[in-house]
């Protein structure tokens, strides 16, 4: 029998209308107290309004071995990002 | 007895609760099972000193003698601590000290329940903001009732023991006295008799789910809500009061 609790990974949503960013990974015997513990380990100093908690085996990950083929071609082509417009001064919180 | 002294001394009842329970919950600092529940751990004695020092600090108005709740914690002796038996129990093990929060926190939380109504605004203000608390230790607890009792062999005859040791102070809350019938009367405190049964079946309830027996023909104990202790409070007095003793009025 394997001793070791299992990791979660635990995603805190900071408030309503923001979404759920990862917080860090602990140890728990079961979903209900991976959620209780990410309470007390990571919502202790009033960091959020809900919580996610997953096992960290159910996870994948890129490999960080794919990572030139991944987000290399990426690189040379700005035309992606929205900064050839001319924004009016008007429009806020762009 | 007059109300306002029968109140000085039901606030204590409820400061000590806190206090002393609180001051047990801390020595896990440093020493729980795993990280996560150190974390917990110390979270519960936190909201309990909390809880503590809202009760002290009014019980030290209501005495009018201008005590503040720092003196009252620090510069009382035993036989002046007004908590329940139960909570100053030791730690000893997990079980121990999980079945001694369960079967305070399901008390605590009919007790501020009630509370939360009284004709007493402080006391009620103090008893919602409590209560909120108070929901999550008793959640926490009776998660962890299910988790150890109907868990493997080992953890089950842990939590069995702890159970059949510490049954004994699960009754001394119900147990009431004048000071419980002048603020019952009053409308400042519940009739503990009403809440009894709703304790019984909730622990019950819990303790079936996870698969404990409660020991039967056990002997009662009493005395704490009076000022008589076991031997427990002394020591546990001796540290948390050692500053204060050793250097009066020493701030930091």
């Amino acid at each position: 029998m394997n001793k070791d609790w299992p990791l979660w990974e635990v995603f805190i949503r900071a408030k309503n209308g923001l979404s759920h960013k990862h917080a860090g990974s602990l140890h728990a015997a079961d979903a209900q107290m991976a959620i209780e513990n990410a309470r007390d380990v990571y919502c202790r100093r009033n960091e959020g309004v809900s919580i996610w908690v997953v096992e960290s085996k159910y996870i994948t990950a890129s490999d960080p071995e794919d990572a030139d083929a991944l987000f290399e071609p990426a690189q040379d082509k700005i035309y992606r990002h929205p900064t050839f417009y001319n924004l009016p001064d008007e429009v806020k919180h762009i | 007895m007059t109300q306002q002294e029968a109140l000085f001394q039901y606030l204590l009842r409820l400061g000590d609760n806190a206090l002393i329970l609180g001051q047990r919950l801390s020595e896990w600092c440093g020493h729980a099972p795993v990280l996560e529940q150190d974390i917990a751990i110390t979270n519960l004695a936190l909201d309990l000193i909390g809880q503590a020092r809202n009760w002290l600090t009014l019980a030290g108005e209501v005495e009018g003698k201008g005590r503040n709740e720092d003196q009252l914690a620090y510069l009382r002796d035993a036989r002046d601590f007004h908590n329940l038996l139960l909570v100053e129990q030791p730690n000893e093990d997990w079980a121990h000290t999980i079945v001694r929060q369960f079967l305070f926190d399901q008390f605590n939380y009919l007790l501020h329940n009630e509370l939360q109504h009284s004709t007493d605004e402080r006391v009620a203000a103090i008893a919602a903001k409590s209560l909120k608390e108070i929901k999550y230790h008793l959640k926490y607890s009776s998660e962890w009732m299910v988790r150890l009792g109907d868990g493997t062999e080992e953890s089950h005859n842990r939590m069995q023991r702890a159970l059949d040791a510490l049954w004994r102070y699960s009754s001394e809350a119900f147990l009431t006295d004048e000071i419980d019938q002048l603020m019952a009367e009053a409308g400042i405190g519940p009739d503990l008799h009403k809440l009894e049964p709703l304790y019984h079946q909730y622990v019950a309830q819990v303790l079936d789910e996870a698969t404990l027996q409660p020991p039967t023909d056990t002997y009662m104990q009493r005395g704490g809500k009076q000022g008589l202790h076991t031997e427990f409070l002394g020591y546990i007095l001796a540290e948390m009061q050692f500053l204060q003793r050793a250097y009066p009025n020493m701030q930091w």
